[in-house]
Protein backbone atom coordinates (compact mmCIF):
# COMPACT_ATOMS: atom_id res chain seq x y z
CA UNK A 1 0.00 0.00 0.00
CA UNK A 2 2.10 3.06 -0.76
CA UNK A 3 0.27 5.33 1.98
CA UNK A 4 0.30 9.32 1.02
CA UNK A 5 0.22 11.27 4.53
CA UNK A 6 -3.08 11.69 4.99
CA UNK A 7 -2.99 7.94 4.59
CA UNK A 8 -0.65 7.94 7.19
CA UNK A 9 -2.83 10.56 9.17
CA UNK A 10 -5.55 8.23 9.03
CA UNK A 11 -4.25 5.15 10.25
CA UNK A 12 -2.46 6.94 12.93
CA UNK A 13 -6.42 8.14 13.79
CA UNK A 14 -7.70 4.80 12.80
CA UNK A 15 -8.49 3.25 16.61
CA UNK A 16 -10.24 6.97 17.72
CA UNK A 17 -12.10 6.87 14.78
CA UNK A 18 -13.50 3.59 14.90
CA UNK A 19 -14.58 4.42 18.87
CA UNK A 20 -15.79 8.19 17.97
CA UNK A 21 -13.65 9.80 19.84
CA UNK A 22 -11.89 12.51 17.03
CA UNK A 23 -12.87 15.97 17.48
CA UNK A 24 -15.52 16.94 14.43
CA UNK A 25 -13.00 19.00 12.81
CA UNK A 26 -10.46 15.71 12.52
CA UNK A 27 -13.73 13.47 11.98
CA UNK A 28 -15.09 15.35 8.86
CA UNK A 29 -11.26 15.49 7.35
CA UNK A 30 -10.83 11.95 7.79
CA UNK A 31 -14.04 11.03 6.44
CA UNK A 32 -13.30 13.49 3.14
CA UNK A 33 -10.50 11.30 2.84
CA UNK A 34 -11.80 8.29 3.16
CA UNK A 35 -14.14 9.04 0.19
CA UNK A 36 -10.95 9.43 -2.09
CA UNK A 37 -9.41 6.80 -0.95
CA UNK A 38 -10.21 3.27 -1.51
CA UNK A 39 -7.16 1.58 0.72
CA UNK A 40 -8.03 3.33 3.57
CA UNK A 41 -11.55 2.77 3.40
CA UNK A 42 -10.92 -0.69 3.19
CA UNK A 43 -8.84 -0.96 6.40
CA UNK A 44 -11.14 1.05 8.07
CA UNK A 45 -13.67 -1.91 7.11
CA UNK A 46 -11.37 -4.60 7.52
CA UNK A 47 -10.37 -3.17 11.34
CA UNK A 48 -14.20 -2.83 12.06
CA UNK A 49 -14.87 -6.22 10.99
CA UNK A 50 -11.89 -7.57 12.93
CA UNK A 51 -13.27 -6.17 16.60
CA UNK A 52 -16.57 -7.57 15.32
CA UNK A 53 -15.60 -11.36 14.69
CA UNK A 54 -13.78 -11.45 18.16
CA UNK A 55 -16.12 -10.08 19.93
CA UNK A 56 -19.01 -12.12 18.35
CA UNK A 57 -16.48 -15.24 19.19
CA UNK A 58 -15.99 -14.30 22.69
CA UNK A 59 -19.95 -14.04 23.79
CA UNK A 60 -19.60 -17.81 22.75
CA UNK A 61 -17.02 -18.69 25.62
CA UNK A 62 -18.21 -20.37 28.20
CA UNK A 63 -17.00 -21.56 31.41
CA UNK A 64 -17.25 -24.93 31.56
CA UNK A 65 -19.71 -26.93 33.71
CA UNK A 66 -17.11 -28.85 35.45
CA UNK A 67 -14.74 -26.33 36.24
CA UNK A 68 -17.75 -24.24 37.14
CA UNK A 69 -18.58 -27.05 40.08
CA UNK A 70 -15.10 -27.76 41.19
CA UNK A 71 -14.56 -23.52 41.80
CA UNK A 72 -17.92 -23.29 43.90
CA UNK A 73 -16.29 -26.41 46.02
CA UNK A 74 -13.01 -24.55 46.56
CA UNK A 75 -14.36 -21.46 47.60
CA UNK A 76 -16.54 -23.02 49.71
CA UNK A 77 -19.37 -21.66 48.04
CA UNK A 78 -21.91 -24.57 46.92
CA UNK A 79 -24.40 -23.93 49.37
CA UNK A 80 -24.72 -20.29 48.18
CA UNK A 81 -25.18 -20.87 44.46
CA UNK A 82 -28.18 -21.28 42.03
CA UNK B 1 -29.14 -16.61 46.73
CA UNK B 2 -31.68 -14.94 45.01
CA UNK B 3 -33.32 -16.37 41.78
CA UNK B 4 -32.36 -13.06 40.08
CA UNK B 5 -28.59 -12.49 39.34
CA UNK B 6 -27.25 -9.30 41.18
CA UNK B 7 -25.37 -6.63 38.72
CA UNK B 8 -22.15 -5.68 40.15
CA UNK B 9 -23.31 -2.26 41.21
CA UNK B 10 -26.13 -3.75 43.77
CA UNK B 11 -23.35 -6.10 45.31
CA UNK B 12 -23.10 -4.61 49.38
CA UNK B 13 -19.47 -3.78 50.00
CA UNK B 14 -20.16 -4.01 53.92
CA UNK B 15 -21.49 -7.72 53.66
CA UNK B 16 -18.41 -8.23 51.01
CA UNK B 17 -15.91 -7.10 53.31
CA UNK B 18 -17.47 -9.19 56.46
CA UNK B 19 -17.55 -12.49 55.09
CA UNK B 20 -21.51 -12.94 53.55
CA UNK B 21 -21.01 -15.70 51.90
CA UNK B 22 -24.53 -15.20 50.04
CA UNK B 23 -22.98 -12.16 49.29
CA UNK B 24 -19.40 -13.22 47.83
CA UNK B 25 -21.67 -16.10 45.70
CA UNK B 26 -23.24 -13.29 44.17
CA UNK B 27 -19.68 -11.82 42.98
CA UNK B 28 -18.58 -14.83 41.74
CA UNK B 29 -21.57 -15.39 39.87
CA UNK B 30 -21.37 -12.02 38.39
CA UNK B 31 -17.61 -12.49 37.33
CA UNK B 32 -16.99 -15.96 36.66
CA UNK B 33 -17.55 -15.74 32.81
CA UNK B 34 -15.48 -12.54 32.01
CA UNK B 35 -12.54 -13.61 34.10
CA UNK B 36 -12.93 -17.21 32.53
CA UNK B 37 -12.72 -15.32 29.32
CA UNK B 38 -9.75 -12.95 30.32
CA UNK B 39 -7.40 -15.40 31.74
CA UNK B 40 -8.75 -17.83 27.97
CA UNK B 41 -7.28 -14.94 26.02
CA UNK B 42 -4.29 -14.22 28.07
CA UNK B 43 -3.37 -17.65 28.47
CA UNK B 44 -4.62 -19.32 25.34
CA UNK B 45 -5.84 -23.09 27.31
CA UNK B 46 -8.24 -23.75 29.04
CA UNK B 47 -6.66 -26.15 31.66
CA UNK B 48 -4.55 -22.33 32.51
CA UNK B 49 -7.91 -20.23 32.37
CA UNK B 50 -9.46 -22.56 35.07
CA UNK B 51 -6.23 -22.59 36.93
CA UNK B 52 -6.41 -18.67 36.75
CA UNK B 53 -9.66 -17.70 37.74
CA UNK B 54 -9.39 -19.81 40.41
CA UNK B 55 -6.32 -18.22 41.69
CA UNK B 56 -8.05 -15.07 40.96
CA UNK B 57 -11.27 -15.88 43.19
CA UNK B 58 -9.33 -17.24 46.22
CA UNK B 59 -6.93 -14.02 46.03
CA UNK B 60 -10.10 -11.79 45.34
CA UNK B 61 -12.47 -13.12 48.02
CA UNK B 62 -8.95 -13.01 50.85
CA UNK B 63 -8.34 -9.60 49.83
CA UNK B 64 -12.28 -8.19 50.15
CA UNK B 65 -12.06 -7.92 53.87
CA UNK B 66 -9.40 -4.73 52.68
CA UNK B 67 -11.07 -3.88 49.87
CA UNK B 68 -11.92 -0.01 50.14
CA UNK B 69 -13.21 0.62 47.17
CA UNK B 70 -11.16 3.54 45.83
CA UNK B 71 -11.65 1.93 42.37
CA UNK B 72 -14.91 0.29 41.26
CA UNK B 73 -14.97 -3.46 42.16
CA UNK B 74 -14.66 -4.66 38.61
CA UNK B 75 -11.37 -3.09 37.87
CA UNK B 76 -10.08 -4.29 41.21
CA UNK B 77 -11.32 -7.44 39.78
CA UNK B 78 -10.07 -7.56 36.48
CA UNK B 79 -6.68 -6.03 37.75
CA UNK B 80 -6.33 -9.15 39.89
CA UNK B 81 -7.07 -11.27 37.03
CA UNK B 82 -4.74 -9.50 34.70
CA UNK B 83 -2.20 -10.05 37.38
CA UNK B 84 -3.10 -13.54 37.82
CA UNK B 85 -2.87 -14.17 33.98
CA UNK B 86 0.30 -12.44 33.99
CA UNK B 87 2.30 -14.55 36.36
CA UNK B 88 0.49 -17.66 34.86
CA UNK B 89 2.62 -16.83 31.28
CA UNK B 90 5.57 -16.22 33.33
CA UNK B 91 5.79 -19.65 35.19
CA UNK B 92 4.74 -21.01 31.88
CA UNK B 93 7.74 -19.41 29.78
CA UNK B 94 9.99 -17.65 32.14
CA UNK B 95 12.84 -17.14 29.88
CA UNK B 96 10.74 -15.59 27.01
CA UNK B 97 9.86 -12.35 29.57
CA UNK B 98 12.35 -9.79 28.57
CA UNK B 99 11.72 -10.88 24.75
CA UNK B 100 8.13 -9.85 24.97
CA UNK B 101 9.29 -6.73 26.74
CA UNK B 102 11.15 -5.95 24.07
CA UNK B 103 8.38 -6.69 21.55
CA UNK B 104 5.60 -4.59 23.52
CA UNK B 105 7.64 -1.26 22.76
CA UNK B 106 9.06 -2.29 19.50
CA UNK B 107 7.05 -0.95 16.44
CA UNK B 108 5.14 -3.42 14.70
CA UNK B 109 3.70 -0.53 11.68
CA UNK B 110 6.37 -1.01 9.46
CA UNK B 111 4.83 -4.31 7.96
CA UNK B 112 3.45 -3.72 4.59
CA UNK B 113 -0.48 -3.05 5.48
CA UNK B 114 -2.97 -6.03 3.47
CA UNK B 115 -4.89 -4.22 1.40
CA UNK B 116 -7.50 -6.87 0.96
CA UNK B 117 -11.14 -6.06 0.97
CA UNK B 118 -12.62 -9.38 2.70
CA UNK B 119 -15.11 -7.40 5.35
CA UNK B 120 -18.36 -7.71 2.66
CA UNK B 121 -18.07 -11.50 2.23
CA UNK B 122 -20.41 -14.04 3.48
CA UNK B 123 -20.11 -14.61 7.41
CA UNK B 124 -20.88 -18.60 5.91
CA UNK B 125 -17.35 -18.31 5.02
CA UNK B 126 -15.67 -15.81 7.40
CA UNK B 127 -17.19 -17.77 10.87
CA UNK B 128 -15.52 -21.10 10.01
CA UNK B 129 -14.33 -23.26 12.59
CA UNK B 130 -10.96 -23.12 11.04
CA UNK B 131 -11.34 -19.72 10.96
CA UNK B 132 -11.89 -19.66 14.56
CA UNK B 133 -9.00 -21.46 15.86
CA UNK B 134 -7.43 -18.19 13.12
CA UNK B 135 -9.00 -15.71 15.77
CA UNK B 136 -7.58 -17.70 18.51
CA UNK B 137 -4.07 -18.21 17.16
CA UNK B 138 -3.72 -14.34 16.13
CA UNK B 139 -4.35 -13.02 19.31
CA UNK B 140 -2.11 -15.69 20.83
CA UNK B 141 0.50 -14.45 19.05
CA UNK B 142 -0.16 -10.62 19.87
CA UNK B 143 2.92 -9.53 22.25
CA UNK B 144 1.26 -9.38 25.99
CA UNK B 145 1.07 -5.71 26.43
CA UNK B 146 -1.03 -5.16 23.22
CA UNK B 147 -2.61 -8.73 23.50
CA UNK B 148 -3.90 -7.37 27.60
CA UNK B 149 -5.45 -4.09 26.23
CA UNK B 150 -7.44 -5.63 23.16
CA UNK B 151 -8.68 -8.02 25.62
CA UNK B 152 -9.92 -5.52 28.09
CA UNK B 153 -10.83 -2.83 25.99
CA UNK B 154 -12.73 -4.75 22.59
CA UNK B 155 -13.31 -8.02 24.19
CA UNK B 156 -14.29 -6.63 27.86
CA UNK B 157 -15.77 -3.30 26.65
CA UNK B 158 -13.91 -1.62 29.45
CA UNK B 159 -13.26 2.12 28.77
CA UNK B 160 -9.74 3.21 28.09
CA UNK B 161 -9.65 4.88 31.67
CA UNK B 162 -10.57 1.59 33.32
CA UNK B 163 -7.70 -0.34 30.91
CA UNK B 164 -5.26 2.00 31.57
CA UNK B 165 -6.34 2.16 35.52
CA UNK B 166 -6.24 -1.90 35.21
CA UNK B 167 -2.94 -2.23 33.69
CA UNK B 168 -1.09 0.86 35.51
CA UNK B 169 -0.09 2.74 32.21
CA UNK B 170 -1.28 5.97 30.83
CA UNK B 171 -4.36 6.53 28.69
CA UNK B 172 -2.21 7.58 25.95
CA UNK B 173 -0.38 4.46 26.15
CA UNK B 174 -3.35 2.06 26.27
CA UNK B 175 -4.80 4.18 22.63
CA UNK B 176 -1.54 3.26 21.25
CA UNK B 177 -0.91 -0.38 22.49
CA UNK B 178 -4.96 -0.59 20.86
CA UNK B 179 -4.00 0.68 17.50
CA UNK B 180 -1.24 -1.79 17.14
CA UNK B 181 -3.00 -4.50 18.46
CA UNK B 182 -6.21 -3.99 15.99
CA UNK B 183 -4.07 -3.42 13.20
CA UNK B 184 -1.72 -6.78 13.68
CA UNK B 185 -4.99 -8.58 13.77
CA UNK B 186 -6.47 -6.89 10.94
CA UNK B 187 -3.43 -7.77 9.13
CA UNK B 188 -2.98 -11.57 10.13
CA UNK B 189 -7.02 -11.56 9.34
CA UNK B 190 -6.55 -10.32 5.63
CA UNK B 191 -3.38 -12.65 5.40
CA UNK B 192 -6.06 -15.82 6.43
CA UNK B 193 -8.94 -14.59 4.44
CA UNK B 194 -6.94 -13.98 0.96
CA UNK B 195 -5.61 -17.27 0.98
CA UNK B 196 -9.24 -18.51 1.91
CA UNK B 197 -11.73 -16.88 1.49
CA UNK B 198 -11.25 -14.02 -1.87
CA UNK B 199 -11.96 -15.18 -5.16
CA UNK B 200 -10.43 -13.62 -8.07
Amino acid sequence: MNQTLECKKLIGELSNLIDGTVSPELCAELEAHLKECKNCRIVVDTTKKTIELYHRDEASVEVPEVMREKLWKRLDLRDFTQ
Amino acid sequence: MSEQIKTAEALSLEALRSGDKAEIASLVEIFLDPVYRLALRMTGNEEDAEDVAQESFIKIIKSLPSFEGRSQISTWIYRIAMNESLMNLRRRKPLNASVEIDRETGDSQDEEIQIIDWAGQPETELITSEAKKELDSAISRLPEGLRSVFILRDLQDLSIDNTSEILGISTANVKTRLLRARLKLRQDLSVYYRERVIKE
